[in-house]
């Protein structure tokens, strides 16, 4: 039994933290149809944020809880600034372009938003522990676990909620709807496009710096760390349905709860269970698991 | 007046045939600047802890080199008077762009020497390509002991230890200070460096203390994995008090601080064989007794150590990089310093110059004080060190406001590598035949 627990609440946290980097891309994937390879560096530049933030505030001897502040205003500010301005800058200059030159495109951007951290922040590691290390740890099924990462199932149940009650309780979501459904018809309607395009790449890139800036205070931030990102966002994706922002859920919790139980009972299997699980969903279903309907164009 | 022609041209191609041999017997052309490649981390996750601490070894006393102020018995300037013009390049980007770089460097550029190296793979990749191309190579950091087990090698070198002996020390020390230690597992990442030290480490304990039992669940996450809540569950319910790990960089940081905030340490015994850049980088927030390894007489194991060169080489790097030197600074420090030694010892028994096959000569079985104790160039056949390797115990000095390293015990080459000639894996399976310690 305690073996159990301690599987299911590994595999619910692994899973918290699997959906909340990979919703920002399947938002951005499901209204703009762009897979967006830049999303590895909004995860670094909020975690950077975050740690840069919260370690001034630290140095300057600022009460800890602060740092909880710091994390979604750095993810907020990163969301706002960089995805505002590729956005505007570049993507809106290559809409009419073929999907996969526009991929091109933001890895370029990845490559560029990389470098610029080695150019501002250096090649040392930063800490932002503070507000892990504040919530302290509690016994759970019989081992210790530390509060923070249980807090990562609130976020993420947040995080979905928000997203639920955005797509489908407001204007707004229902205008995203429209432009997901067709693009063409929404702009002969009089929607602006534009700017429903510029939200949605700005509401995926904070929620990937959010992802980032909530996780910093568990790990070392430090060059090159953004990348890995990318690639489990892109399998959690994929698994669920590119654009499916259930889809991601369900396929966070998949693969959150599979890996657990490899690693506890076949930790060979660990690094297999995330692209096992992706090969079999792809063989069974290719749009992935909850893909939304695609319309027949005639 | 044909024929004399002819003659002419005869004696003329023979003078400049017999120059030519003379020229490849003899010393070479003096020269004033030596143009030597140095390869090193200085983008991505390796380059915090491991490339750029190694960057700036190297780069320190190159610099004293040049200007003549190392401290005795290497005061005299330059590498047989000529002065060191490093070109470093990022090592960054796979194998098959380290190849790329390598041949750049000699075939365009025109080195005199390539040193450095850290990752294992990109050791195994470029080595025969040095061979390929005849060029002085001497490789720094990387601990596998495949590159002169697989093969006998001519241009390659290497200054650092393998890294069978670091697994080796780690078992003598958890077998000589927890002598109650009954059963252990390991996290290490799931690639050739954190596969092989704990295989490492298991058939040593297995050979040394066949009574103890090994955890039948070892974890090996993936390399930059970053999130081990899983992992460190796994370990937690473990019976096994202790726990090997060969994290290094952002690894053992993460590790670190998610296992701290979760008693870890209370409860398991962790001996890191390479995560000494953790310990400055989390300073007082690293746990105490931790049992850590530096892959030498390196870095936290002697910073208090007053023998000349190591405190020459601590107060310098101190006052030019305001931190301590890590084991990579070390490692790319003595790669230097053992390429002055051999080009100086060269040039003298030459009379001049020496030209790359006669400092290859000086090199071959080179045993020198380094910055970091004695280094002996005595396995595969001189082109491979063994030195000693130490481990000790991490205490934060309030005090000095630093990390320490306490129970500091090294263990002499003799007692960790497998004798001249024998393949040290075969070696250490059979038991360590022969070993004295």
């Amino acid at each position: 039994m305690q073996l159990i627990t301690t599987m299911l609440l590994d595999g619910l946290s692994y899973a918290s933290y699997l959906f909340i980097v990979s919703v920002g891309l399947t938002i951005i994937f499901g209204v703009m149809k762009i897979l967006n390879v830049a999303h590895g560096a909004f995860y670094a530049w909020g975690a950077y944020g975050a740690a840069y933030t919260i370690g001034l505030a630290s140095d300057n001897d600022w009460p800890d809880w602060i740092g909880f502040l710091l994390i979604f205003g750095s993810a907020i500010l990163v969301g706002l600034v960089l995805g505002a301005i590729i956005e505007r800058v570049i993507l809106r200059k290559m809409y009419h372009e073929e999907e996969v030159l526009i991929v091109l495109a933001t890895f370029g951007i990845f490559l560029i938003l990389e470098d610029i951290i080695l150019l501002v922040f250096g090649v040392n590691p930063y800490f932002a522990y503070q507000p892990m290390a504040l919530l302290g740890s509690i016994k759970m099924g019989g081992i210790i676990r530390d509060v923070y990462s249980l807090t990562l199932f609130g976020l993420a149940i947040l995080v979905a909620l928000g997203c639920w009650y955005g797509l489908n309780k407001t204007k707004w979501g229902k205008l995203l709807s429209v432009v997901i459904y067709d693009r063409e018809i929404s702009l002969a309607m009089g929607i602006n496009v534009q700017m429903v395009y510029l939200v949605t790449f700005v509401l995926g890139a904070t929620l990937g710096a959010l992802g980032g800036a909530y996780i910093a205070p568990t790990i070392s931030v430090a060059p090159g760390f953004g990348i890995d990102v990318i690639v489990l966002s892109f399998a959690v994706v994929v698994i669920g349905g590119m654009g499916s922002i259930p889809g991601a859920l369900i396929g966070a919790l998949m693969v959150g709860i599979l890996r657990a139980i490899a690693v506890h009972k076949f930790p060979e299997f660990e690094l297999f269970v995330i692209f096992g699980v992706m090969a079999v969903v792809l063989m069974i279903r290719p749009e992935g698991l909850f893909a939304p309907e695609k319309a027949r164009r005639i | 007046m044909r024929s004399r022609v002819f003659k002419m041209l005869g004696r003329t191609m023979l003078a400049g045939g017999a120059l030519a041999v003379a020229a490849a017997a003899g010393p070479a052309i003096a020269k004033d600047t030596i143009n030597v490649g140095i390869a090193t981390f200085l983008s991505g996750p390796a380059a915090g802890p491991f490339g750029v601490p190694g960057r700036n070894g190297a780069e320190l006393v190159i610099d004293a080199i040049n200007a003549g102020t190392l401290p005795a018995p290497y005061a005299k300037a330059g590498f047989a008077g000529a002065k060191m013009n490093a070109i470093f390049v990022d090592e960054a980007g796979g194998n098959a762009k380290q190849v790329g770089e390598y041949r750049n460097l000699v075939e365009k550029r025109g080195v005199d020497a390539v040193l450095g190296y850290i990752s294992s793979g990109t050791c195994m990749a470029v080595t025969p390509v040095a061979e390929e191309l005849k060029k002085l190579t001497i490789l720094s950091v990387c601990g596998t002991p495949r590159v002169f087990e697989e093969a006998q090698r001519t241009y390659v070198f290497r200054t650092q230890a393998h890294a069978v002996g670091d697994s080796i020390a780690a078992a003598h020390y958890v077998l000589d200070k927890f002598k109650d230690m009954k059963s252990y597992t390991g996290i290490n990442q799931n690639y050739a460096w954190g596969q092989d030290s704990y295989k490492f480490f298991d058939v040593a304990m297995k050979k040394m203390a066949p009574e103890t039992k090994a955890s039948d669940n070892p974890q090996f996450p993936k390399i930059f994995a970053g999130q081990y809540g899983t992992e460190i569950s796994t370990l937690s319910l473990d019976s096994a008090k202790l726990v090997h790990t060969s994290f290094w960089g952002g690894d053992i940081e993460a590790f670190v601080l998610q296992a701290l905030v979760r008693g870890f340490f209370n409860d398991k015994q962790v001996i890191s064989s390479v995560g000494g850049s953790a310990v400055d980088s989390l300073g007082k927030k690293f746990p105490d007794g931790v049992v850590m390894g530096t892959r030498g007489e390196y870095g936290l194991l002697v910073r208090d150590n007053k023998e000349p060169l190591n405190a020459w080489f601590v107060e310098e790097y101190k006052k030019r990089y305001d931190a301590y030197p890590l084991g990579p600074s070390y490692q790319y420090a003595n790669s230097v310093l053992a390429l002055k030694i051999a080009m100086d010892a060269a040039a003298e028994k030459a009379g001049g110059f020496p030209n790359q096959e006669q400092t290859m000569a000086a090199l071959k079985g080179l045993s020198w004080q380094s910055f970091g104790g004695k280094i002996s160039l005595s396995l595969a056949d001189g082109h491979q060190a063994v030195h000693p390797v130490g481990y000790g115990i991490t205490k934060w000095d309030k005090e000095k406001g630093a990390a320490t390293a306490v129970d500091v015990k090294f263990y002499q080459p003799e007692c960790i590598y497998a004798p001249a000639g024998q393949n040290s894996v075969e070696w250490l399976e059979a038991g360590m035949p022969g070993a004295k310690c």
